[in-house]
């Protein structure tokens, strides 16, 4: 028999077994009878009308069993793909939500949109058949960046779109802002862009589908955060599938942060040929393929305004944006850059009157949506700089000014005029703990060292709060969901008292397994080891949500502490019955049922058994069997965060910004496993140092090719462009979540790119710089040197 | 990959011969160029003639004045050779800055070279050092050799055997690697010889070139603040999005001054 290994404790990860053995079983280790290869055409174009596609070359090559285009989903009167989000206008007037072909009809709209899928008997053979294929393009002038899209004269993507503008959304209260810039002692202005990001999860897209004629039943194998999800939008809006005909199974995936979270026109695409060829097809995405397929991140150009009385107090904060959505709207699309963008503009500050307007604008570009952090990244990133901004032109310290006008902790409960209401959080709190551990006090030793080598030192802060735990469905309604955010689990207590968890959270990396495992030991006194979560697999798991906006502990990490609940509730059903006592005064204790103030006690294990062998049992109150399930849907979003200090070197020679060392200290509510929240930790930190410093999706404008399409020209962050990081956490516990969690997926990401840049920004400040646009890649400080200005120290 | 015909022969003149006779075949060495190029169906030889089974093509030699280095020998020999690192540890230092361990331990001198890309290391080694490029028929002095972008010298069924290399009085590398491929975005190689200066440049234009003010200056006075002045002329540079020609052109000077630096510490 193991042990209990509770909360708070940090045990390896039950998942590694298998991962760092090479057992895994992700979609592409996954072979079925009969199997064929699907590969699919992509535009080569960012912008083109479909004048004809000639199969008959691709079909005579040899192994080819079928080729598919536009033209056969629209004779199968198929859907197109949806989104889950309708936003409106500040009138009311809902989105523009141009159609989204699962292939392209007509018109291609990025260079990826898919025109056809090939069908052969190997890859090769459907590799070699879909260089044949004909497609008669007559190219159009692409537009890729949001501020040409919205000019008068520019290409317009959608008849019945002018300037390419699918909302003009806004949020806050306009009137109240103005009036408050009126009354300013001083107004800090920033303009900004929030640059474009590819996810790159390290497993490539992948699916596999197929179809039993015996049953009328499809089953899909795909790289999913969230399986029942697919299985609802793909089967009821795009295939006219009766969801008890589909199967969706999400088995081992190898990372997600976001680009997973989708229903993509792949999955739906070799899902309907299975059925069309009556044989399994595979589809696998090569690299190359996901940069111009998965969808993308971020994409923002920003005007900021921050209006301040004379001792440095925030009056009203102002917020335009122009977002990128790409060619057509994808599951969240238009959700991020206004729902979880607009409402964090407060952050951890007391500003009265906030006024954000964003337009989303369609482009020649693969469509955005969600990625790790999702909206909460660039709202932190404009609030954080233009703080750093007003700061330096009114001769004010920066974390003095942070200071001045930081929510206290006593003012929680705190109501934003952003729609958002803080439960709790001590956002001083963190920023105390931050700048002992980063050792600022001794910064201008450190400063003056670098100089002396001819290098210019930085630091900089972010001081953050974001909004996770997606979502309260009520609420989310509001704003326009078109699915509730619920989350589900069920606990099922085996006749030897072991149990099997099932949830609908998907865990591709985050430790789930071991994570839900500890809260059932914990509160079950039942082994760690004789716990078992169970997740992907729409047969086998109940309706469930899935994994992203940092929700699986806090939404369905509380749906399972409800089902646990259930489970000692009617242990102390059965164990009053075999115990004859009154069921008052039974009690659970470390996975023992006890008569209080006795010695008679039975063990969890007892009780499981007496449920399952109903001998001597109270069958007529109570029905055998020892299983229950909860649905959670959270009353409020949880707000984790903290501050984040970074450090930097830059070299004026070229333009070189070194990170040398990283400070973050989050509160994150209660910690399940320190040893997996500080993984979470390091990888959001890191993810948010490639936005700042590395990474970057750029397009041409005209032709909207991808010309950061590959790991040669698009750069991901590696271990030697990292410090050793310090992280901790400073926590508050949430008041509205069973546990008192908030969540920690997206933190690091959502803190870190403000802090890089502010610390770049302090490294060159004496030379005039007070913006520095992300990526701050060597190139660009170099220029913004040679621009300064000051003259740089002689070389 | 499109499928192809594979050969592995054991003598130079078969390995000739089988690259003449057959139309549209190609050598391979450690392959860490020409099988991404297949992966991705953007070269498509009917067949590949293998060069790990020829005698002698592998290893390091001491000549005296010289150093030769088999075609087939792998950067991460080079990088830890004892031999490289006493004679000319700037080149040692080349090899060892070259990609990742893997691409190290498969890729190949003269797969380098032949490939010539224009962000290569070796080409600005094997050119700074006047190195000779010795091969199945003749022998080439690296300034008749590399003929810009993916261009050499090499005729059709010409193998590289060895590269045979100057031991310079003094020499150093500095790279500044392209942030996401860590090629040279800019290398510069320095050489100091009785003679004079050799400074071979890399990454910052179409091919590997040699800047004659540099080492004109050098020769009179092998010190960094020697060049510091010197800018070069930024047309023919590269542009695109990581650096545009003139960022490049202010590398040259700034890794030109660090690997002087380099060759006097
Ligand atoms: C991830 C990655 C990172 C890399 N980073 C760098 C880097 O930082 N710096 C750098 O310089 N290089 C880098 N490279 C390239 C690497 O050094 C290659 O090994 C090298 O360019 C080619 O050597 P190879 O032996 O692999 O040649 P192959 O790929 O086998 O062949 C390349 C070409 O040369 C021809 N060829 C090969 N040998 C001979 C010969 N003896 N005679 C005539 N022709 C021949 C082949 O026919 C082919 O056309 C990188 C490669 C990868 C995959």
């Amino acid at each position: 028999m193991g042990n209990v290994i509770g909360i708070g404790a940090a045990p390896k990860r039950k998942e590694d077994q298998r991962f760092l053995t090479g057992r895994g079983n992700y979609v592409s280790d996954i072979k079925r009878p009969g199997m064929t290869a699907g590969v699919f055409v992509r535009s080569p174009h960012g912008h083109a009308m479909l004048r004809g596609i000639d199969k008959t070359a691709a079909l005579a090559a040899p192994g080819v069993i079928a080729v598919l285009t536009g033209d056969d989903v629209a004779a199968d009167g198929l859907g197109s793909l949806p989104c889950g989000w309708g936003i409106t206008d500040a009138k009311g007037v809902p989105m523009k939500e141009p159609p989204f072909p699962m292939l392209a009809q007509n018109k291609v709209r990025f260079v990826g949109d898919m025109v056809a899928v090939v069908i052969a008997e190997t890859p090769e053979q459907a590799n070699a058949a879909a260089e044949l294929l004909e497609v008669n393009y007559e190219v159009l002038p692409s537009v890729v960046g949001v501020l040409e899209a919205i000019r008068p004269d520019a290409p317009q993507l959608f008849d019945d779109v002018p300037n390419n503008i699918c909302c003009d959304w806004e949020l806050g209260d306009k009137a109240a802002v103005e009036a408050a810039f009126k009354k300013a002692a001083h107004v800090a202005k920033l303009s900004l862009v929030n640059n474009r990001l590819i996810g790159n999860p390290m497993e490539p897209r992948a699916a596999i589908a197929e179809y039993e004629p015996g049953t009328d039943r499809f089953t899909l194998w795909t790289t999913s955060q969230f399986p029942h999800v697919v299985r609802f939008l793909m089967g009821a809006l795009v295939l006219n599938i009766p969801q008890h005909k589909l199967r969706v199974v999400a088995p081992d995936v190898g990372g997600g942060f976001g680009v997973k979270q989708f229903h993509y026109g792949e999955e739906a695409v070799i899902t309907w040929a299975a059925k069309r060829v009556r044989r399994p097809v595979k589809w696998v995405a090569s690299r190359s393929e996901g940069y111009v397929s998965d969808r993308h991140g971020r994409d923002h150009v920003t005007e900021a305004e921050l209006a301040l009385d004379e001792t440095g107090k925030f009056l009203a904060f102002r917020v335009n944006t122009l977002a990128n959505m790409g060619g057509y709207l994808s599951t969240f699309g238009p959700n991020i850059p206004t729902n979880l963008y607009g409402p964090l503009l407060g952050g951890v500050y007391t500003t009265p009157a906030i006024y954000c307007n964003v337009k989303v604008v369609f482009t020649n570009t693969v469509p955005v949506d969600a990625y790790r952090g999702a909206g909460r990244p660039e709202a932190t990133f404009v609030l954080e700089r233009i703080v750093d901004v007003a700061a330096a032109e009114m001769g004010i310290d920066r974390v003095e000014i942070r200071r001045r006008n930081m929510i206290p902790k006593e003012a929680y409960p705190y109501q934003t005029p952003v729609l958002v209401q803080y439960d709790s959080g001590d956002p001083m709190g963190c920023l105390d703990g931050a700048l002992v551990a980063a050792d600022v006090k001794n910064f201008g030793i450190r400063k003056a060292a670098s100089a002396s080598k001819g290098k210019f030192r930085g630091l900089g802060y972010s001081t953050y709060v974001e909004a996770c735990g997606l979502a309260p469905s009520r609420f989310a309604g509001r704003l326009g969901a078109r699915g509730g955010l619920y989350e589900s689990a069920t606990v099922r207590v085996h006749p030897t008292g072991q149990v099997t968890v099932m949830i609908g959270t998907h865990n591709h990396g985050q430790g789930h397994e071991t994570t839900f495992a500890q809260i059932v030991s914990d509160k079950l006194g039942v082994a760690f080891e004789n716990v078992d979560i169970v997740f992907g697999d729409t047969d086998r798991v109940q309706f469930g949500m899935g994994t992203y906006g940092s929700r699986s502990l806090v939404v369905g990490g509380a749906a399972l502490s409800k089902a646990t609940d259930k489970v000692i509730a009617k242990g102390k059903k059965i164990a009053s019955h075999l115990l004859e006592a009154a069921e008052v005064d039974i009690q659970f204790e470390s996975g023992k049922f006890s008569v209080a103030g006795t010695d008679r006690s039975k063990t969890f294990e007892e009780i499981a058994g007496a449920a399952y062998v109903p001998h001597n049992y109270p069958l007529e109150v109570l029905e055998p069997g020892l299983e229950e399930q909860a649905y959670y849907d959270p009353v409020n979003f949880t707000y984790p965060g903290g501050c984040h200090i970074a450090e930097v070197e830059v070299d004026p020679e070229t333009g070189t910004v070194t990170l040398v060392n990283y400070t973050a200290v989050d509160d994150v509510g209660t910690v399940i496993n320190p040893m997996i929240v500080e993984g979470q930790l390091h990888g959001g930190i890191v993810q948010g140092v490639g936005q700042a410093l590395f990474e970057n999706a750029v397009y041409d404008e005209g032709s909207g090719q991808l010309l950061s399409g590959s790991l040669m020209d698009y750069c991901m962050p590696r271990a030697d462009h990292l410090p050793m990081m310090k992280v901790a956490t400073h926590s508050t516990l949430c008041t509205h979540t069973p546990m008192g969690v908030k969540g920690c997926g997206e933190v690091g990401t959502i803190g870190s790119p403000a802090a890089v840049i502010n610390a770049v920004v302090d490294a060159l400040s004496h030379l005039g710089v007070t913006h520095v646009d992300m990526p701050a890649t060597p190139n660009r400080i170099w220029r913004l040197l040679q621009n300064a200005s000051l003259p740089v120290a002689a070389e | 990959m499109k499928p192809f015909a594979y050969h592995q022969p054991d003598q130079i003149p078969d390995a000739a011969k089988l690259l003449t006779s057959i139309e549209d075949s190609k050598l391979v060495a450690g392959g860490m160029t020409l099988i991404p190029t297949l992966k991705q169906r953007l070269a498509s030889p009917v067949a590949l003639v293998d060069l790990s089974k020829l005698g002698n093509l592998k290893g390091i030699t001491d000549d005296g004045a010289t150093i030769t280095i088999g075609a087939m020998t792998p950067h991460a020999v080079v990088a830890a050779s004892k031999l490289v690192q006493t004679r000319i540890p700037a080149l040692a230092a080349l090899a060892s800055m070259i990609g990742d361990p893997a691409v190290r331990s498969r890729g190949t001198i003269g797969g380098s070279v032949a490939n010539n890309d224009p962000a290569a290391d070796y080409p600005a080694g094997v050119l700074g050092l006047g190195a000779t490029i010795v091969t199945s028929m003749r022998e080439i002095a690296a300034d008749k050799f590399f003929l810009g972008l993916f261009e050499t010298a090499l005729e059709p069924g010409e193998i590289i055997t060895a590269v045979r290399l100057p031991v310079p009085l003094k020499a150093g590398y500095a790279k500044f690697k392209a942030p996401a491929s860590r090629y040279a975005l800019v290398g510069v190689f320095v050489a100091k010889f009785a003679d004079g200066v050799r400074v071979a440049v890399t990454g910052a234009g179409p091919g590997v070139f040699r800047v004659p003010p540099m080492e004109a200056a050098l020769s009179a006075n092998f010190d960094p603040s020697a060049i510091a002045a010197i800018r070069i002329d930024t047309d023919g540079l590269t542009s695109d999005i990581h650096a545009e020609a003139d960022y490049r052109a202010h590398l040259v000077t700034v890794m030109a001054k660090r690997a002087v630096d380099a060759a006097l510490s």
